[in-house]
């Protein structure tokens, strides 16, 4: 029996997070190396397992995987996950990427500065004027249960997790989106998504001030990335 | 007879380039439009074009594209330049995510303020030496093969000629401690696409210049 993927991380969501999800969508069970210091960090590059010096890094089918985007495209792939087809391969990646920018400026919104009270008012606009009313409108346009083509994707998961991040920064986010309502609804039955959402699971929590210095030591993170990847959102250009 | 796919963006690099690129290489010819101004752009987003209201957008095969890395997926696939296998595939995927990611550093230093500019760039031509001409190095002497993957030509192939390139372009002497890379330049370089594509009078933009960096600045309003 082949072994189990390995993820390499620390002891919070940060990228890895989207990782845990689609394979607890696929039912694929997994074992996770999380460390705590930065010591513990740069043995892991010191021994030469990451490509770029930087995780998210899987083990996985004999691959020492890293790049996020590379994984889950990886997971999504062999657990069909990922359209049929290329012409659905490419709407799954367009939606997911187009996530992208609102999924990382909320997760780098702990490393905002104390003065830069906007940030999180700025996440909510961008979340309800230029993010939900896109997915809102694909749902409406074809009527069906899942974004693309009838049937669970890795889009369908990532779109349920971001979902969720949002309605941790304002609970009735989804308010004027009546589709995307009946969207989480439909998805957060899933059986294994279920099991996933119980207390347990290998889900992480969002991250607390604790969880943060962790991550800025291991990291060496510098204030202000908030700023840097906010640009993102003005255009892909 | 299926029409040429059509490419909106503004006359220059940014991330358009690694999309001609890929076209280029697979034989593909390519129609461009030009935005000049923010009411094209703005109108392009009115219409319906743009889902994210982000350029590149690509029109191809019925479909209008967004999302850069979405397009380039696409296409590697399409033309068979993406591997046999999922694995393969996997290992384009890393390999290319990294030197898209090189490309976008060296990208973002053109609208940095004009002094603190060159500063940015000798950053970033560091890191591409230490950080992944090292590691591309390595896999090429680690399976002493011709190409990055699978011992045949991808899409990982051209986007580390074109990243090494980029970085020629403000450090000529990059590749000197990389002797596979310098063959590996030479070789690729000579692909007859490639080779083409080199030439001048291609779709290939130049590096951006300060018409370029204020034209953007107009048009996205930052």
């Amino acid at each position: 029996m082949a072994a189990k993927p390995k993820l390499y991380y620390f002891d919070g969501r940060g990228r890895m997070e989207s990782v845990r999800w689609l394979l607890a969508a696929a039912g694929v069970e997994y074992e996770e190396q999380l460390f705590e210091t930065a010591e513990e960090f740069e043995n892991l590059i010191k021994g030469g397992k990451l490509m770029y010096q930087r995780v998210p890094m899987v083990e996985i089918d004999g691959m020492k995987m890293v790049e996020t985007r590379a994984i889950l495209r990886y997971i999504a792939a062999k657990y069909n996950l990922y359209g049929k087809d290329l012409k659905e391969q490419v709407l799954i990646d367009m939606y997911v990427e187009g996530m992208r920018d609102l999924y990382d400026i909320i997760m780098f919104l702990p490393l905002s500065f104390p003065e830069e009270k906007e940030n999180l008012r700025y996440i909510l606009e961008k979340a309800t004027d230029r993010f939900l009313p896109v997915y809102e409108k694909v749902l409406k346009d074809h009527g069906k249960n899942y974004l693309v083509g009838n049937q669970l994707s890795w889009a369908d998961i990532h779109l349920f997790e971001l979902i969720l991040m949002i309605e941790e920064c304002k609970s009735d986010v989804l308010l004027t989106f009546p589709k995307l309502q009946e969207f989480k609804v439909r998805v957060s039955k899933l059986p294994r998504i279920q099991k996933f959402l119980q207390p347990g699971s290998q889900r992480k929590p969002p991250m607390d001030a604790a969880g943060l210095e962790v991550a800025k030591n291991i990291f060496k993170f510098s204030k202000g990335m908030f700023l840097k990847h906010g640009t993102t959102i003005i255009a892909e250009l | 007879m299926a029409s040429k796919p059509i490419l909106h963006y503004v006359n220059g690099r940014g991330r358009m380039e690694s999309i001609r690129w890929l076209l280029a290489v697979a034989g593909v010819e390519f129609e461009e439009v030009f935005l000049e101004t923010r009411e094209q752009y703005l109108k392009l987003q009115e219409d319906g074009y743009l889902l994210f209201h982000q350029v590149p957008l690509v029109e191809i095969d019925g479909m209008k594209l967004t999302q850069t890395r979405a397009i380039l997926s696409y296409l590697a696939a399409k033309y068979n330049l993406y591997g046999k296998d999922l694995k393969e595939t996997a290992l384009i995927n890393m390999y290319t995510d990294g030197t898209l990611d090189l490309m976008l550093l060296i990208a973002l230093s053109y609208f940095k303020p004009a002094e603190q500019r060159e500063k940015e760039i000798e950053l970033v031509v560091e890191k591409a030496k230490s950080q992944y001409f090292t590691v591309f190095e390595k896999i090429l002497k680690n399976h002493g093969q011709d190409f990055l993957v699978g011992n045949k030509f991808s899409w990982a192939d051209i986007q580390l000629l074109e990243v090494i390139l980029m970085i020629e372009e403000s450090c000529p002497t990059a590749l000197s401690n990389f002797p596979l890379l310098q063959a590996f330049k030479t070789r690729i370089s000579n692909i007859p696409n490639i080779k083409k594509f080199l030439q001048p009078g291609s779709q290939r933009k130049p590096p951006p210049d300060d018409h370029y960096v204020a034209t953007v600045k107009e048009i996205l309003q930052f």
